[in-house]
């Protein structure tokens, strides 16, 4: 497939591309979250996101809390937002990073002032945003400034054989178009670290993945109270004939492809600084991981299911896709991209990998996924340790 | 040709059923993808979809190799054609 073209995108005004134009509202904390609904109710066009956090955190994961929530702000797939918190400070702090971007975003604060005037408030100020942003026009954008992330979800061995496959095949030929892309899920790699390893760009790359690996390790060692066989592999997983850690890792790093080079590493919800495959530190929970890739500023997420995990995110637009037949069979509204032909070799990896950058382009253009019309917008924060 | 079984590489020690309602006793057809040969199989257990057969006799303590790698350790004796999953491979991780 030919991956020089263009998609008809939204062109930022930090010259990003997204795909979506979404106006949101933005809750610092989970006090603030009524509030953000309320005004998502009265005006129409707006997208409320709650999440339960963001009181007393500290150090690190509060850093990872504000980068979560600016980063979402600024994903080039948000035209504009609004930002509510119980305090002024950190609320200003939200705004102001997401203010990097230029695009337009406003912030209100509850405190000495109560819900109802702040959704009175807000509200005006989210009517404004969603008409401004309604005339925003899609222009043509080159393919090779999508930004696109992967993660896969209730795998099973199918996933190994063919739906990761897929991924590697449009991410080998995504990065020699020159776009940026990024895989994580840290403990999920475990059985295959070497491999991953060995496809690092240089030492310094390479002893960073490593550090990030050896200090998820050491996590599940000072935590676990067994072999981590009722988590990971998931239920799900064994169910569908995934038997060890290592054989679902073997699996997941199909989606790394045979050609790509790990070009960096990002911490959770870090943003690369330039095109190439990058390794971003991350739980392999899915929600959290989309949510990370979100914040880090990809607009388009590519998402292999075996038995058939439904995640969306508010967004990022999320492309399921699944060779397993009696996924596809049973759970057909969630897939968007059925790549079972590879399994009964009607269909070669090659098509496969087409199969799904054409659904990307589509997706880009303004084709719902299944999981944005079935209204699954995900949105899960990664905390690192309990709040104060 | 349409296959029952899948195996990833060609030193592999399972292969992975594709097909629904998979029953003990059938002689299944497999294809080996990496270098593109195709096998034949006796399945001794019923195997769901997606789940895997020994393609050869392991003992307790061998290491199961799948797209030429480690995957595990044999707890439990697999003949060929056997269902191979939780019950007789275990991680070495963790």
């Amino acid at each position: 497939m030919k991956l020089d073209g263009t998609i008809m995108g939204y062109r930022r005004e930090n010259g990003r591309v997204g795909v979506r134009n979404h106006v949101i509202l933005l809750p610092l904390d989970d006090l603030s979250n009524a509030a953000c609904e309320a005004v998502g109710n009265n005006i129409k066009g707006t997208l409320a996101l709650p999440h339960p956090y963001g009181r007393l955190q500290f150090g690190k994961d509060l850093d990872l809390h504000f980068r979560t929530l600016i980063g979402a702000g600024s994903n080039p797939n948000v035209a504009a937002v609004v930002v509510i918190g119980i305090e002024p400070v950190w609320t200003q702090k939200v705004v102001d990073g997401i203010a990097k971007t230029g695009k337009p975003v406003a912030g209100f604060a509850i405190e000495q002032r109560g819900d109802v005037q702040t959704i009175a408030a807000a509200a005006l100020k989210a009517k404004e945003f969603v008409q401004w942003a309604g005339e925003l026009q899609r222009v043509p954008c080159p393919i090779k400034d999508l930004w696109v992330s992967t993660k896969c979800g209730e795998s099973d061995t199918t996933s190994g054989l063919a739906t990761n496959p897929t991924v590697g095949n449009a991410f080998d030929k995504l990065y020699a178009n020159g776009n940026t892309l990024v895989f994580g899920e840290t403990t999920e790699i475990t059985g295959g670290e070497h491999l991953v390893a060995a496809r690092c760009r240089n030492e310094k790359v390479r002893n960073e993945f490593m550090a990030y690996f050896n200090r998820y390790q050491d996590i599940v060692e000072a935590n676990k109270t067994n072999d981590l066989c009722d988590s990971q592999p998931t239920k799900g997983n064994i169910e569908g004939g995934l038997t060890t850690i290592e054989e679902k890792a073997l699996g997941n790093i199909q989606k790394i492809g045979k050609k790509c080079v790990v070009d960096g590493t990002l911490d959770k919800a870090e943003a690369p600084t330039g095109p190439g495959l990058w390794f971003m530190d991350s739980s392999s929970a899915a929600a959290e991981m989309v949510t990370l890739c979100a914040a880090a500023g990809f607009v388009v997420h590519f998402f292999p299911t075996g038995q058939g995990n439904i995640i969306g995110n508010p967004i990022l637009p999320v492309i399921k896709l699944s060779s397993n037949p009696r996924t596809v069979r049973t759970m057909n509204e969630h897939i968007d991209v059925d790549v079972s032909g590879v399994l009964r070799r009607e269909l070669n990896m090659d098509q496969a990998g087409d199969k799904l950058l054409e659904m990307m382009v589509r997706t880009a253009n303004g084709r719902s996924t299944s999981a944005e019309a079935l209204g699954h917008r995900e949105f899960v924060f990664t905390r690192l340790y309990e709040s104060a | 040709m349409s296959v029952q079984f899948i195996v990833h590489e060609p030193g592999d020690m399972v292969g992975v059923v594709v097909v629904e309602g998979v029953k003990a006793g059938q002689e299944l057809t497999g294809w080996i993808m990496d270098g593109d040969k195709t096998i034949s199989m006796k399945v001794l257990n019923d195997i769901p979809i997606g789940h895997k057969l020994a393609l050869k006799d392991l003992s307790k303590g061998d290491t199961v190799i799948k797209y030429g790698t480690d995957i595990g350790k044999v707890v439990a004796p697999i003949k060929a054609g056997e269902h191979l999953h939780v019950h007789n491979v275990k991680t070495k991780r963790w």
